[in-house]
């Protein structure tokens, strides 16, 4: 328990953090804007990662290899879109679909479970090795995402994604092609998704097929984290947005944490899920309880 | 106008809860018609708009918007020629949007949507003026979310949105029944002032028999999916609540046992 070591380690979480802070920022879209349980991205996860390093390792330039990364995102989220819009699947269970299948798209990437890239060989744009490198990579790549959601969510086309999420009913009353919004804002998110994915493999130097295994826990934990904390300050979509992405920051410094205080790892995903279920509840139990007190004071009058 | 000729619709067809909502449906609109719809429960007037504005396809007949048959126009489509107002005022608007962001959706219904600005401020300062005609003190927050209006408010912002571009038919489904009756008769107001301002081809649900007898020039009244009593003109102006009742015995053969109507 010596505070040095974590100190030490808090940099590296800190990073981990902001590459999973880009997926937060994918799952906020589909889960807040778009409302729906995207659960593709936990197949996404890896595959943008398994696309990133074989087409490194292949002698392409980093930014064609980023680019194909998110395409193949995309390409997944448009296969969710179509089960669930065309093929008339509940949203969530054509995200575990995709997910599932994906499994063996990954695989086929990779030609095995796990593939190693080294950043002495390869020019990779974050890694494990240069910690202070990343965190501003990183930080500049999530301001970029983050003004290009804030550009394309203020067009035509991305305020009518906004009210396919808000309401559906008066979308179609307004010309608003609703399959087609939906099929659009998953192949965003997962785009999104899968970049993070790709940032995330060069960090740690290599793609695994189970390393999207549970994202989809972690993105809304740090949705939710980044609402709870910052929700007050954050009216602007452009700040929101930044908040879910610290939200992914807090969630890693705080497994760093607990790790320190001498938790299995192995136990780590029980207790992301629990934290989520408890966070998830929070909303709903508030509002029971704001209900239970106005009858309360109606009683008394 | 609107033609709608000879429409069928059956819900859960083949099964032992199938329900005939509309059967050999016909009606005619004039340009500028403002047609009052009444009718007991499950008559089948939510389900001749729907039918209209295209929420699922009908199983025969035709809707013809303007010359136009868009029978097989899927809904969002067919918004093009078409302003709605919903009888549960949490339907016709985005809660999480702004006013002005609800209002530049309206004003590019039937539009291609692309990557322009989806609200400007020249347009921001066209909607404040239209807010304020409306007199429910909604200019000085244009930027408000819509969540936070009260249910008339709503409902007028929503009969703004769907009056924003001239529709071809506007279609009113019980738009003031969830409202407060002071509210419901300054929605009904508007009403009256918007449709005959831009002289609009309207259909209105109520099941409000003075309302539907003191709105518009022409009342049809439906039973079991079809059209029963139609009144227009000089007609339509010395009808009384006593006569509508009447005229309705008579066509259905039976009396009105839905005080909602009545009372309403």
């Amino acid at each position: 328990m010596d505070i040095g070591n974590l100190i030490s380690a808090l940099p590296g979480a800190a990073a981990q953090g902001l590459i999973w802070g880009i997926m937060a920022i994918g799952v906020y879209l589909t889960y807040r804007i778009l409302d729906v349980a995207d659960l593709t991205v936990d197949g996404t996860m890896a595959t943008g990662g398994a696309v990133c390093v074989m087409l490194t390792l292949a002698g392409l330039p980093m930014p064609v290899a980023l680019l194909a990364s998110v395409a193949v995102g995309m390409l997944a989220g448009l296969v969710t879109g179509i089960f669930h819009t065309i093929m008339g699947i509940p949203a969530i269970l054509a995200g575990i679909l995709t997910q599932l299948g994906l499994w063996s798209i990954n695989l086929r990437i990779l030609g095995m479970a796990n593939k190693a890239i080294s950043v002495d060989k390869y020019n990779l744009l974050v890694s494990l090795r240069y910690i202070p490198r990343t965190l501003i990579t990183v930080f500049i790549v999530i301001l970029l995402v983050i003004g290009l959601l804030y550009w394309f969510f203020g067009t035509e086309r991305g305020c009518s994604i906004r009210a396919t999420g808000a309401n559906q009913a008066m979308a179609r009353a307004q010309g608003i092609n609703t399959r087609f919004n939906i099929v659009l804002g998953l192949m965003i998110s997962n785009g999104i998704v899968a970049l993070a994915s790709a940032l995330y493999s060069q960090y740690q130097g290599f793609a695994d097929v189970n390393s999207g295994r549970g994202a989809i826990v972690i993105g809304l934990a740090a949705v939710i984290i980044g609402e709870v904390l910052f929700g007050k300050l954050a009216r602007n979509f452009a700040v929101k947005l930044f908040t879910v992405a610290m939200g992914g920051v807090v969630y890693y410094l705080v497994i760093q944490f607990i790790l320190w205080l001498g938790l299995n790892a192995n136990d780590l995903k029980l207790i992301s899920a629990l934290v989520v279920a408890v966070f998830l509840a929070v909303p709903y139990w508030r509002a029971q309880h704001i209900h239970a007190k106005s009858r309360k004071r109606k009683e008394a009058v | 106008m609107l033609k709608i000729e000879n429409v069928y619709k059956t819900f859960n067809a083949g099964t032992v809860n199938a329900k005939t909502a509309l059967a050999g449906l016909s009606l005619h609109l004039k340009p500028g018609d403002f047609c009052t719809v009444i009718g007991g429960n499950g008559a089948g007037k939510s389900t001749m708009l729907n039918a209209v504005a295209g929420v699922w396809h009908v199983d025969e007949g035709k809707v013809i918007i303007d010359g136009k048959d868009v029978t097989d126009l899927p809904e969002h489509k067919r918004a093009a020629y078409l302003g709605r107002v919903f009888q549960d005022p949490m339907t016709g608007t985005a809660a999480t949007m702004g006013i002005d962001e609800n209002l530049a959706l309206a004003a590019r219904r039937g539009q291609r949507r692309g990557l322009k600005w989806g609200i400007s401020n020249q347009e921001r300062e066209h909607y404040r003026a239209l807010l304020a005609d409306l007199d429910l003190g909604l200019e000085g927050r244009v930027s408000s979310k819509v969540g936070l209006l009260s249910g008339g408010q709503r409902q007028a912002v929503t009969l703004l949105m769907a009056t924003l571009q001239k529709p071809k038919l506007l279609l009113l489904d019980e738009h003031t029944a969830a409202l407060d009756p002071k509210t419901a008769a300054k929605v009904l107001e508007l009403t009256d002032k918007i449709v005959s301002r831009d002289q609009l081809t309207t259909l209105m649900i109520t099941h409000n028999m003075k309302d539907a007898i003191a709105h518009g020039n022409r009342l049809i009244m439906m039973k079991d999916g079809k059209i029963i009593l139609d009144i227009a003109g000089e007609d339509k102006k010395k009808l009384t609540v006593a006569d509508l009742m009447a005229r309705f015995a008579d066509a259905a053969g039976e009396g009105i046992a839905n005080d909602r109507m009545i009372l309403g």
